[in-house]
């Protein structure tokens, strides 16, 4: 039996396959030098070349955290290419120009950058190793203001926005990944949604790892003015390699007074194979504040791929009132190691924090919840409830939770709820005694546990978040 | 409908079963009855297919099929019913969801359609009333939260949606009181036929006033000492298991 369970787990990685494009990657090796060569290839302002200089001078003083509760080899950060890029001749005008085999690569992952298949309804940025390749409906949305373009363009384009913005919620020295990344970050997605404005439909960007040897170090900067609403999708997949290849982004969200953004993730980097050659290391910071009184920012991420994953999803409660969540599916197979969590930072008044998170562990994996909720003494009438349940799928799989809790007022209140589960035997065989086989039994025990994490997708997530999982989507009767 | 022959079977190298012969035809209510231990759960666990148990000896023939070789999923799509003594949670996974795979799985292998899930429900809340179940159990996760009276009415509801041939009933009358064991009865007696069979294993002879066997067979230490009409329940209850006992001593 627990050979089919692996198997339904460790489902082929579907999107294992390499494209052969002619790339402009520079060698090897990091230095200020290098980081000067990216910020020029990009066009970029002195002020933005200072600040990646700035903050590549303070990575160099820092060390690589030891902390988290994973095992991975030492990387060498100068053997690592910084950037690279499909080469492209010509500044491109419209969808038509992009390398047709570059829009192949994407239909291939089942993403349409074509915008006749406007029934989707959602908007795209793919980003291809370095650089963003596309975006799609950006003149729909410009006619409401909403601005959503590569983060490079947003650069060219919107300076002042970039400038304010950058760094306001995860500093150049936040952490050393951070650091890292705000040295080299070479593209990524940038959205606006101005005043009173609620973003009609899905913004989504498409992360694709292709290049060998290269690391990817995306950022990502979503504003959402007073009173605005966006819902925004990532995905991310890599071919298989053997060997280990860096990934380190930053997300930064802003919501200022009463608006709202949603950031879901389907993470599905390469894991690595059986044995735990090869795979993504996923070192990611990602952060959102609630700058504004009734501000709302919610994460919600399904964590499958990668072989080691690092990564918090955080919100700032700065606004009175404002609301954080954090929802997370943690899969890890294998030799994968998953450390990740959130961390709620009450500042305002009457601010509130919801944590959901489901881990599962299956074959050698081991899966670590770490969370910080952290009650701020004017942060009065706050309130967070967390929920941790782990589920174990055999006997060689681990999992580990580590709540901090901080509470600095009296006026405010915590709830923890934790619990560890056995995909047991006797679920099993009551639901193969009402006909049900194996695998489709265990694919409705998974989604049974993760499914307050799915409800809160948005359709076309849920839908792959549960295909990843071997799921079949619970057609729920009445 | 099913016959069992010289069943020998053990779990974690003990064995349990020491030779049952028993047949059950179609239309028959057969009681199992026994002290604590003497392996009436093994049986209706062996029956079903349960992994922990293994089968050393014997066969089992249902409908001429050997139900030995069939994978526990094979026996429920071929008509085998338990209702389990002690039945599973399954949390975040609704009751009518995981009915409506189960039914529509047996369905299936009978080559028979799917039901829709309009269909299903209009089919689910026909089934309620029979064990007058409340329609909020609908949507509540499987057994999750369920009082031990509500889970054993589960089990019946689920047995009148999938309409096995074969109901095996574990300790069904357990951990209920008298107005519960009531309803229970009656939703297995409505769901009886001359088409169907029932294996009533019980550890009291209360159960058996409300649902009346044709046939009592007692069990004792992994064998089936003696069989009887209905009468011998009663006997059971009156003088308790230990006039058997000596009965097998003066045989000895």
């Amino acid at each position: 039996m627990s050979e089919t369970i692996e198997e339904l787990v460790s489902q082929e990685y579907k999107y294992g396959f390499t494209t052969n494009i002619e790339t402009d990657t520079i060698p090897p090796g990091l230095n200020e030098d290098v980081v000067r060569v990216i910020s020029k290839k990009k066009n970029e302002p002195e002020w933005l070349t200072e600040w990646r200089l700035k903050a590549f001078r303070v990575w160099k003083t820092m060390e690589e955290p030891r902390w988290p509760n994973l095992k991975y080899a030492k990387i060498d950060y100068q053997s690592i290419s910084y950037y690279s890029a499909p080469k492209q001749t010509k500044k491109l005008n419209s969808l038509d120009e992009v390398d047709p085999i570059l829009l192949e690569t994407y239909e291939k992952l089942g993403i349409s950058l074509t915008e006749q298949k406007r029934l989707t309804g959602v908007a795209v940025d793919a980003v291809f190793d370095s650089v963003s390749v596309a975006t799609t409906f950006k003149e729909t949305l410009k006619e409401k203001g909403i601005i959503f373009c590569s983060f490079s363009e947003a650069v060219q384009e919107h300076p002042e926005l970039v400038k304010k913005y950058l760094g306001s919620v995860v500093p150049y020295a936040d952490n050393y990944f951070a650091a890292l990344n705000s040295a080299v970050f070479s593209d990524g997605s940038f959205c606006f949604i101005p005043k009173g404005v609620r973003c009609p439909m899905e913004l989504s960007t498409y992360f694709r790892i292709n290049a060998s040897n290269t690391g990817q170090f995306e950022r990502t900067l979503i504003i959402a003015e007073e009173g605005a609403y966006v819902s925004y999708l990532e995905g991310c997949t890599a071919p298989m390699r053997d060997e280990n290849q860096l990934h380190a982004a930053v997300v930064e969200l802003v919501a200022l007074d009463n608006a709202e953004v949603k950031y879901s993730t389907v993470q599905n980097w390469y894991a690595g194979d059986k044995d735990g050659k090869g795979g993504i290391y996923n070192f990611v910071t990602k952060r959102g504040k609630c700058a504004g009184v009734n501000s709302k920012i919610s994460w919600t991420q399904v964590e499958t791929g990668s072989a080691i994953t690092w990564k918090y999803p955080s919100v700032i409660l700065l606004g009175d009132n404002s609301i954080g969540e954090f929802y997370s599916v943690a899969v890890v197979n294998n030799r994968q190691d998953a450390d990740t969590g959130t961390k709620m930072h009450h500042i305002g008044k009457n601010t509130r924090s919801t944590i959901v998170s489901k881990g599962i562990s299956a074959g050698r994996g081991n899966n670590t919840y770490r969370g910080l909720v952290n009650i701020g003494k004017n942060a009065t009438n706050s309130r967070n409830y967390t929920q941790c349940d782990s589920m174990l799928i055999g006997n060689k799989c681990s999992a580990n939770t580590f709540p901090y809790i901080e509470v600095k007022n009296s006026s405010s209140s915590v709830e923890h709820e934790a619990s560890t589960s056995k995909i047991g035997e006797d679920q099993i065989f009551y639901c193969k005694q009402r006909g049900i086989n194996t695998e489709n039994a265990i694919s409705m025990i998974i989604n049974g546990f993760a499914k307050e994490v799915f409800k809160n997708l948005p359709m076309e997530f849920a839908v792959e978040a549960q295909k990843l999982l071997g799921i079949s989507l619970e057609g729920s009767v009445g | 409908m099913i016959e069992i022959k010289n069943l020998h079977a053990s779990v974690n190298g003990k064995e349990i079963l020491k030779g049952i012969n028993l047949t059950v035809n179609a239309g028959e209510v057969h009681a199992i009855m026994g002290p604590n231990g003497s392996g009436k759960s093994t049986l209706a666990q062996v029956l079903s297919g349960h992994p922990a148990y293994q089968v050393t000896q014997g066969e089992v023939l249902f409908e001429g099929e050997n139900l030995l070789d069939m994978e526990p999923e094979k026996r429920a799509h071929a008509g085998v019913f338990l209702a389990f003594q002690y039945p599973v949670e399954i949390p975040g996974v609704s009751n009518s969801y995981f009915l409506k795979a189960g039914l529509n799985e047996i369905r299936k292998s009978r080559g028979q359609e799917e039901l829709d899930s309009m269909q299903f429900l209009k089919l689910l809340k026909e089934k309620m009333k029979v064990v007058e179940m409340d329609p909020s159990f609908i949507n509540r996760p499987v057994n999750e939260g369920f009082s031990g009276g509500e889970k054993k009415r589960n089990e019946i509801l689920q047995m009148a949606v999938l309409e096995p041939k074969l109901a095996i009933l574990d300790e069904t009358d357990s951990g209920l009181d008298i107005d519960a064991l009531k309803i229970v009865s009656s939703g297995v007696n409505k769901l009886k036929s001359p088409k169907n069979a029932t294996i009533v294993v019980t550890h009291y002879q209360r159960l058996l006033n409300y649902i009346v066997p044709d046939v009592v067979h007692v069990l004792v230490n992994g064998r089936i000492v003696k069989s009887g009409g209905k009468d011998l329940a009663m006997e059971l209850e009156a003088n308790g298991y230990d006039f058997i006992r000596e009965e097998m001593l003066q045989n000895a």
